[in-house]
């Protein structure tokens, strides 16, 4: 009784509205901003005339490790929508979310996809056209450090499959990404430093980045200044979606969050992603906007490391691959 | 600090006529216990769950023990910088006057003010490549933004309100009787200024610069834009221990975090003790 009492006293406190309508907390990575922005006005409308309940939905970003960290520590996020798979894996170790939750949603409860994409100056004066040409000597390679940033896990990964496949094999594959991250003059702590790094500062010859964050740095600072040079071939970055079940069955709201996330995968969704530079996953949205992404052949995580926690501890733990590129005397 | 000790300390055992000791050192305790001793001692038992090899370990990998390396020398060298710098501006704000001296004054505590990643930012705009002062720098090979050079840049600017505002007041203070008393006495410029005016400096200039110092070991959000923040060359240690949070490693973070704590304190201890030494020698003036 006095819990409740209390419970009153805090949502009086702090303010009315809060129990007027309902609320909803969307933690996400980075680039993730101008896509959910978009996203929440129309699923709000959406909710709205499907139940007749007004819904806020709050966005909160930052580094998807931050991010998953914020959670883990208490930040009462009712749905995570992450860069890597490891950072929500992150969330089960902790026994916030069920280890089964990527069968929780279609295609691996990753609702959209991006891959990984170089940005270069305005008519690439150094010729780069693949892979081959971030590890020549002499060119000047920008992307943020793997260890904090899940887009430089992306690349760094890509990189790794590119090498693998056309090399044959794992020793061939660490040689080509030592001898990529040998060219990297500066490592920022998350994709968008390193963008602004690539672009405002003038760093670095190719910038490997995100698809959806190479478009947004074109419309940002302009197509006079730079361009996108996609490779032969890249990862498919799949981004998942989780509700955080600790949070809404505590909070009451997990109609709303497993709502929120199917929505992702609606014809309207997928719109959205798509109009935000995310390659969709449904066919016929993904069809209508073929002409915007460059094809690209694409593998899989699984095909060339397995999954995110044996990806994470064979290269970015303390002792993995990454870490030997810059032990001295090797 | 060691001289409000020492002071304390001689109060309580003549038996001060001041009242309320118990009560204000009660206070001072809890004060300090809430503030400081608590959130430090759970970075203590956050490490202690890690054995004592895993702890050798997590602190000696020569990325750790690099980025100590950058973290302590860039400090202590941008300590340095802001000694001499500091003391030079003191002196000029407090013996001469000339128009825009009040604006100078304030422009002093400004790095105070800024927020870090401000000014980070501000320096990485015009140390780069392409920024104001790195066009002119870089055609003659002076690299600064992105090498150990651009975090002792940072750094400098973090730290010189520290030295400035201690030296400062002592300045002030300092009777110019006794230096005509020198000089009539048959002191050179140089003699003075060695042996009259930089006895009385030199406590508050050491403390300024273990302020900066310590300010400097523990700064992150101004070095970590200009830094580059490559391994093995331009890490600093505090970026290792986000770096290891990202990882979920809690305990290898707070391994790191204890270390700088620890030497933070020694040498700081060494520096106060170092301080005392030098007022006992001029003579025991504050």
């Amino acid at each position: 009784m006095l819990r409740r009492i209390l419970s009153v006293l805090a949502a009086v406190a702090i303010g009315a509205p809060a129990l007027a309508q309902t609320t909803l907390l969307n933690v996400s990575y980075d680039p993730t901003r101008e896509l959910y922005q978009d996203f929440n006005a129309v699923f709000a409308k959406y909710w709205k005339a499907k139940t007749g309940e007004t819904v806020a939905i709050r966005q909160s970003h930052g580094g998807s490790g931050k991010q998953a960290r914020s959670v883990i520590d208490g930040l009462e996020a009712d749905v995570v929508t992450l860069a890597l798979g490891y950072d929500v894996d992150a969330l089960a170790d902790r026994k916030l979310i069920p280890d089964t939750w990527q069968k929780r949603l279609p295609h691996g409860s990753a609702p959209y996809t991006s891959t990984i994409v170089f940005l270069v100056r305005k008519g690439n004066p150094r010729g780069i056209r693949d892979w081959d040409d971030t590890v020549k000597p002499g060119v000047s390679v920008i992307t943020a450090n793997p260890k904090t940033s899940g887009g430089a896990r992306w690349a760094y990964l890509a990189a790794w499959g590119y090498a693998q496949r056309k090399y044959g094999g794992d020793a061939a594959a660490k040689d080509f990404v030592q001898k990529l991250f040998r060219n990297v003059p500066v490592l920022d702590s998350g994709a968008r430093g390193s963008t602004v790094t690539f672009a405002e500062r003038g760093v670095g010859d190719v910038l490997l980045t995100w698809e959806n964050e190479a478009f947004l740095s074109i419309k940002e600072f302009g197509a006079g200044r730079i361009e996108i040079v996609v490779p032969s071939t890249s990862i498919l970055a799949e981004p998942p979606v989780s509700v955080v079940d600790k949070v809404v069955d505590r909070r009451g709201t997990r109609k709303l969050a497993e709502a929120y996330l199917q929505y992702l995968y609606t014809p309207e969704g997928q719109e959205i992603a798509a109009r935000n530079f995310y390659r969709p996953i449904d066919p016929k949205v993904a069809a209508k906007h073929a002409s915007k992404f460059t094809k690209v052949k694409l593998f899989t995580l699984a095909q060339i490391v397995g999954d995110w926690r044996k990806a994470q501890k064979a290269h970015f733990d303390d002792g993995g691959v990454f870490d030997a590129i810059y032990q001295p005397g090797k | 600090m060691s001289v409000e000790a020492a002071r304390g300390l001689s109060l309580r055992t003549r038996h001060s006529v001041l009242p309320g000791f118990n009560l204000a050192l009660g206070f001072t305790l809890l004060y300090l216990s809430l503030v400081v001793l608590i959130p430090l001692s759970a970075a203590f038992f956050k490490t202690a769950t890690l054995s004592w090899d895993a702890f050798v370990a997590a602190v000696t990998a020569p990325r750790v023990i690099a980025s100590f390396r950058l973290s302590f020398g860039a400090a202590l060298v941008a300590a340095a910088v802001n000694a001499f710098f500091g003391l030079m501006i003191a002196w000029v704000l407090v013996r001469y006057s000339f128009p825009g001296k009040k604006l100078i004054d304030a422009l002093v505590d400004l790095p105070f003010a800024l927020p870090t990643a401000v000014a980070g930012i501000a320096l990485t705009a015009i140390y780069s490549a392409k920024g104001w002062l790195g066009q002119l720098l870089e055609p003659n090979g002076i690299k600064v933004a992105f090498t150990p050079l651009g975090v002792v840049v940072a750094l400098v600017f973090v730290g010189l309100p520290f030295v400035v505002r201690t030296v400062q007041p002592v300045l002030e203070d300092f009777e110019r009787e006794l230096e005509e008393a020198a000089s009539s006495l048959g002191a050179t410029r140089l003699q003075t200024f060695h042996r009259v005016i930089l006895p009385t400096i030199l406590p508050a200039l050491v403390t300024g610069f273990a302020l900066a110092f310590a300010r400097a070991v523990g700064e992150y959000g101004s070095v970590i834009f200009i830094a580059g923040n490559m391994p093995m060359i331009s890490e600093i240690a505090p970026l290792l221990i986000m770096t290891k949070l990202e990882q979920y490693d809690y305990a290898g973070a707070t391994a790191i975090a204890v270390v700088m704590l620890v030497a933070s304190f020694l040498l700081l201890l060494a520096i106060n003790l170092l301080q005392w030494w030098a007022q006992r020698r001029s003579g025991g003036k504050s």
